[in-house]
């Protein structure tokens, strides 16, 4: 059972008063992370909505040291970060409990332009947390489509839809081969504070990715963040699972999905509630397009549920 | 260790209100029934902004920015969107 929420610390990383728009799915995420994790922490963003919402100097709207780094660095600048603090506790420049070091980076700097250092601190095995937060495109920019886009979604760059699936990166940040990699979702908090705790405590590379839908991107009704987010894991379209050491398990209620006992509910209802399906949903062949979008979540489903089989 | 000049020191602190006193934002403000709240804590949690007290469920409209997840996931329905003057 997840960590229930009255027994989640009071501690607050995510400053109010911030820039982000009402309802964000990132700072949400964020905020039960920092709880997890705590003050002792160094952070690294990316550009992306996530650095526009620390909002304006000279006032910080995150608790910790921040550090702002390119797109294509965030995986081996905090490689750099963390190996200079091991060296510098070494030689008794640092003492007590070492900060943890992480990098939390939106999907377009996480599937795609960050990609090539995220995947070289993975096969390092370098000791950080690396916390994709994907609202499925890239939001900050105006809503342009990324590797985490579904198919049949409206970006700017995809106004009649995306033709093609989305990549599924925990699944190759698993193959990497790396101790920890999670997948969360903001709808359920009490199952991200508790992977982000065993993240915490595991030396070396850890990957935790929480969907985040993004009412401007996503075009639903700002105050339905959260049940956007259960939607989508009850349809199946976003599964909860973790790995430690390559073993697979799945979290409630997508462990209900994944072994049969619960069906998932059926897609459409998940996609009508977004304006960014709207058009597809209006064309002529929403039915085959529909069907095409099942098909990429029954494949997913069939994919994990294999995997997770091999336990060796 | 020596200290680093100012020039090199960190531009930005932690400091509420960095994006200024985000509760001019709302258009809605939400409003705790207090007969009816059980003090469940769910707003508290998924309320993106950290504007409300878990313990007396009271908001801090100084930077509550009215996005109504708080309402929506309210389960005894004791929170109200009132529209602002
Ligand atoms: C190399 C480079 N290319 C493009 C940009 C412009 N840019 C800033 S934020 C952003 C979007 C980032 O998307 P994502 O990582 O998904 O984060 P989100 O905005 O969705 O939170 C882009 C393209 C940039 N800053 N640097
Ligand atoms: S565009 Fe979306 S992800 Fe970006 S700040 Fe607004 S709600 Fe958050
Ligand atoms: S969610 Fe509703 S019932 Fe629960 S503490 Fe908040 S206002 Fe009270
Ligand atoms: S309206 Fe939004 S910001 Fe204000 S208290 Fe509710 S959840 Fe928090
Ligand atoms: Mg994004």
């Amino acid at each position: 059972m997840a960590t229930s929420i009255k027994k989640l610390p009071d501690i607050e990383q995510v400053l109010s008063g911030n820039g982000a728009c009402g309802g964000c799915p990132a700072t949400m995420g964020l905020r039960i992370v920092g709880k997890a994790l705590g003050s002792n922490a160094i952070m690294l963003l990316t550009p992306s909505c996530s650095v526009a919402s620390m909002g304006m100097t000279p006032r910080l709207g995150y608790n910790w040291p921040c550090i702002n780094i390119t797109f294509a660095s965030a995986g081996s600048s905090a490689s750099g970060i963390t190996h200079a603090l091991e060296v510098m506790q070494e030689k008794g420049r640092l003492q007590g409990e070492l900060p943890t070091v992480f990098a939390w980076v939106g999907d377009g700097g996480t599937y795609d332009i960050g990609f090539q250092a995220l995947s070289g601190a993975a096969e390092r095995n370098d000791n950080i947390i690396f916390f994709c937060y994907n609202n499925e495109a890239y939001s900050n920019t105006g809503v342009q489509r990324s590797g985490a886009t579904p198919r049949g979604s409206f970006t700017t760059t995809t106004p009649t839809g995306k033709r093609q699936p989305k990549k599924n990166m925990a699944l190759l940040m698993l193959e990497h081969n790396i101790p920890y990699v999670a997948t969360a979702a903001v709808a359920y908090p009490g199952d991200l504070y508790d992977k982000v705790v065993k993240a915490k405590n595991i030396p070396g590379m850890k990957y935790i990715e929480i969907q985040a839908p993004c009412y401007l991107g996503w075009q639903f009704d700002m105050p339905e963040t959260v049940q956007m987010s259960r939607m989508a894991v009850r349809s199946g379209a976003w599964l909860l699972w973790e790995a430690e050491n390559g073993k697979i398990s799945f979290n409630n209620p997508s462990s209900l999905i994944i072994s049969g006992k619960k069906d998932a509910a059926p897609v459409d209802e998940y996609l009508m509630k977004q304006g960014r399906f709207n058009r597809l949903l209006k064309g002529p062949d929403a039915e085959s397009r529909i069907a095409e979008i099942q098909g990429d979540i029954d494949r997913e489903i069939a994919f994990i549920r294999e995997r997770a089989k091999i336990t060796i | 260790m020596k200290l680093l000049t100012k020039a090199y020191r960190p531009i930005s602190w932690p400091m509420k209100g960095s994006g200024g006193d985000t509760g001019s934002w709302r258009t809605h403000r939400p409003v705790v029934d207090t007969q009816i709240c059980n003090k469940c804590q769910i707003c508290w949690v998924y309320c993106p902004e950290a504007v409300i007290d878990r313990q007396e469920i009271t908001i801090d409209y100084r930077y509550c920015k009215g996005c109504g997840v708080c309402a929506v996931e309210c389960p005894t329905g004791a929170i109200s969107m009132e529209m602002e003057e």
